[in-house]
């Protein structure tokens, strides 16, 4: 007689979604996730500051819009954190884990520091022209190295990536002693506050960033082209080839190699414009802080969405709304600004945990 | 002399904060999680182990009594080590069971860590009265308190002969060198060890051998988390002397913690090594006597030769020296 025991079920089983899931049913879930976090960091708030939840997130409103003026800011630092999510998705798409942003928008930024400090001089068109080109270049070369080392030796690129950064933080670090204002002063301060050389203007009327920017257009337009790029050119589909599996796309003869370096160059091209806008557009200075972290929550942000650029927009909006809010509270309930990533923190976590349920089915014992 | 000896000091001193984050991140990594919230858990490690015992002590001054030290170092570890693993346990909930993508989630992670750490830090330094007025007096005490005296050495009177280098650290650091060792005996020694670097290498043949995989995995990275987070105890502790400052150098020291794990090529006793070099790479400046702005210049070595390092492994494909090979790969049984 056999005495085989006999098991239950597993109390809760796990299947992939095999015929995948409708798109309103999947945002549900993502806004069921949204909802939870929001939930969850109020009453971590409550907890931390014993006050009504409710007032709280009116006065991050208040400090992300309250304003025509903090719109405008709102804007503007969503468009270019924006720019760095969209230069990602080819990097991305190709499964090519580009940590570096952070150091491709800071070598950017030098340059157009540098364009700034040296050549207040030049005819403006020009000076835009030399800034944009040449951030354009730094950014390339910053992504194009550890994608040439990838495709030549399958050198780790996630490690290379996150090196590059701190790299490039410690450049960043001799120029600024090298452009200080005051000698020690280890800040650059405001470059050309006088005469404004080199400030992104507004599109339709004077002045910085109070109206509709030159930024908008553009990182619009980036996104527009990006979106269009991975989806509907011969380049992009071999990106998605060599993404799926490599040796796909080697016996589809597709060069890998190539696919690799060129799809770097041109990621860490846009981010490399991102610190363009991130010193020409909004702070018109440069620091270590330049990129502040950007790099990495754009990574979050193109994960998140996998790979869409306008899906993009609704989460960097989300992201900095939340940076601008937790500012305002943080002025105003007299705490310090760093709650704001906390909230950013818990609200990605279930983001992030969301994806699982628009994956995968759970089926709990019992059920069926 | 005396400068060689103070440089060799202070680099022991600023590779224990190193060590113990790769230490803890080899574990991790080795299960096949490449966990880059190790600045976050360092984070998490450091104000946890600072909060503890600040309120102990504070507890101690409103009741009269002296706080013991050893209660406070006790404190201290549980909350650092603790907290730190409950990061660590966000972190494998996620990937492992959720199935989330390892890069997305460490870096979360790591902007949550900051975040709650200079959150909690800068409101204590509110609440103390003043940026550096935070203070767990008899805890770093405690922690900074020589481990061996020098007269029984027979060191010279000055106090900086080679005494001076080797013993005169907080017991701690003498902590992450067994540790060091100890991890080294675990991996290449014992059967569990066997079984967790199985997991990180195949994790579908680790299953088919009877290994839980998932098990493994939440207890590599929770635990790993742990010993990392030490790392953020022991810099606030041994580094800054008991108090806290938001100015980010956690953040830097644990990305290059993460950097020496590639630098050891996953194995501990490199880290060991390793920590230290990373730590004359650092301070070498001061020895050289750069000054000026070419010290930034200066502290992009050690990434620098991670990177050289990192290539020449890629370009060798010594076998041995390869990352695990599962890393930074989710592991789902029902689609291999």
């Amino acid at each position: 007689m056999s005495t085989l025991e006999r098991k239950k079920d597993p109390f809760i089983r796990i299947s992939k979604r095999s015929e995948g899931m409708s798109a309103g049913k999947a945002w549900g879930i993502r806004v069921i996730g949204l909802i939870l976090a929001l939930i969850v960091s109020a009453i971590v708030i409550f907890v931390i500051v014993r006050m009504n939840p409710m007032d709280v997130y009116a006065s991050m409103w208040k400090g992300a819009f309250g304003t025509t003026k903090r719109s405008w800011i709102t804007v503007r630092d969503t468009m270019t954190l924006l720019c760095i999510a969209c230069a990602l998705a080819p990097a991305f798409a190709m499964r090519f884990w580009n940590i570096g942003a952070e150091g491709q928008v800071l070598v950017g930024g030098i340059v157009t520091a540098a364009c700034m400090i040296y050549f207040p001089e030049m005819p403006t068109a020009l000076l835009f022209l030399v800034m944009i080109v040449s951030s354009l270049a730094a950014g390339a070369i910053w992504g194009l190295i550890p994608g040439f080392f990838k495709a030549k030796w399958g050198t780790n690129e996630t490690l290379f990536t996150l090196m590059m950064n701190y790299i490039a933080i410690q450049l960043t670090a001799f120029f600024v002693s090298l452009w200080e204002n005051r000698p020690n002063s280890r800040k650059v301060g405001i470059i050309n506050q006088n005469s404004k050389e080199g400030w992104l203007p507004n599109m339709f009327s004077e002045g910085y960033n109070n109206d509709f920017g030159w930024n908008v257009l553009i990182v619009l337009v980036i996104a527009t082209v990006v979106f269009f790029y991975l989806r509907e050119t011969k380049q992009g589909y071999e990106i998605s080839v060599v993404g799926d599996s490599e040796n796909t796309a080697r016996y589809a003869g597709i060069r890998v190699s190539r696919v690799y370096v060129r799809t770097m160059a041109i990621s860490g091209a846009i981010c490399g414009f991102a610190g363009f806008l991130a010193v020409s557009g909004s702070s018109h200075t440069i620091s270590t802080s330049t990129s502040g972290g950007q790099g990495f929550t754009a990574i979050i942000i193109a994960w998140l969405s996998r790979m869409n650029t306008y899906i993009m927009l609704v989460f960097t909006l989300l992201i900095v709304f939340l940076d601008k809010g937790a500012t305002q509270i943080a002025s105003e309930f007299n705490l310090n600004e760093y709650c704001s990533e906390i909230i950013t923190g818990i609200i990605l976590f279930f983001v992030l945990g969301a994806e699982f349920f628009v994956d995968y089915r759970v089926k709990f014992r019992g059920s069926k | 002399m005396t400068q060689l000896l103070t440089l060799l000091h202070s680099s022991i001193v600023f590779g224990t904060v190193i060590m113990f984050g790769a230490l803890g991140e080899i574990i991790s990594e080795k299960a096949g999680n490449l966990n880059l919230g190790v600045p976050g858990i360092m984070y998490l490690g450091a104000i946890a182990g600072l909060c503890g015992p600040y309120f102990y002590e504070l507890s101690c001054a409103e009741a009269g009594t002296t706080p013991s030290g050893a209660v406070c170092i006790l404190i201290s570890i549980v909350c650092a080590f603790a907290a730190s693993a409950l990061g660590g346990l966000i972190y494998s909930f996620l990937t492992i069971t959720l199935r989330t993508n390892q890069n997305v989630t460490g870096l979360t992670l790591t902007i949550f860590g900051g975040g709650v750490a200079n959150f909690f830090g800068g409101s204590l330094n509110v609440f103390a009265g003043g940026v550096g007025q935070v203070k767990a007096t008899a805890t770093t005490a405690a922690f900074t308190k020589y481990s061996f005296t020098l007269s029984a050495l027979g060191a010279n009177a000055d106090g900086k002969g080679i005494g001076y280098l080797l013993f005169q650290h907080g017991f701690l650091t003498y902590v992450a060198v067994i540790f060091a060792v100890l991890i080294h005996l675990f991996l290449m020694k014992t059967r569990t060890g066997l079984n967790l670097r199985a997991v990180g290498e195949n994790p579908g043949t680790a299953d088919a051998a009877g290994i839980n995989v998932a098990r493994y995995k939440y207890l590599a990275t929770c635990i790993g988390a742990g010993i990392s987070g030490l790392g953020g105890l022991y810099y606030t502790m041994n580094y800054i002397g008991g108090t806290w400052a938001n100015d980010g150098t956690i953040e830097a020291l644990g990305w290059l913690a993460v950097a020496l794990v590639i630098f050891a090529t996953w194995r501990s006793l490199n880290a060991l090594w390793g920590a230290y070099v990373f730590g004359i790479f650092y301070w070498m400046y001061q020895y050289i006597g750069v000054s000026g702005r070419a010290i930034e210049l200066f502290k992009m070595l050690p990434y620098l030769v991670t990177l050289a390092l990192l290539i020449t492994v890629s370009m060798r494909r010594r076998k041995e020296d390869q990352p695990p090979a599962h890393l930074g790969l989710p592991y789902f049984r029902e689609e291999r």
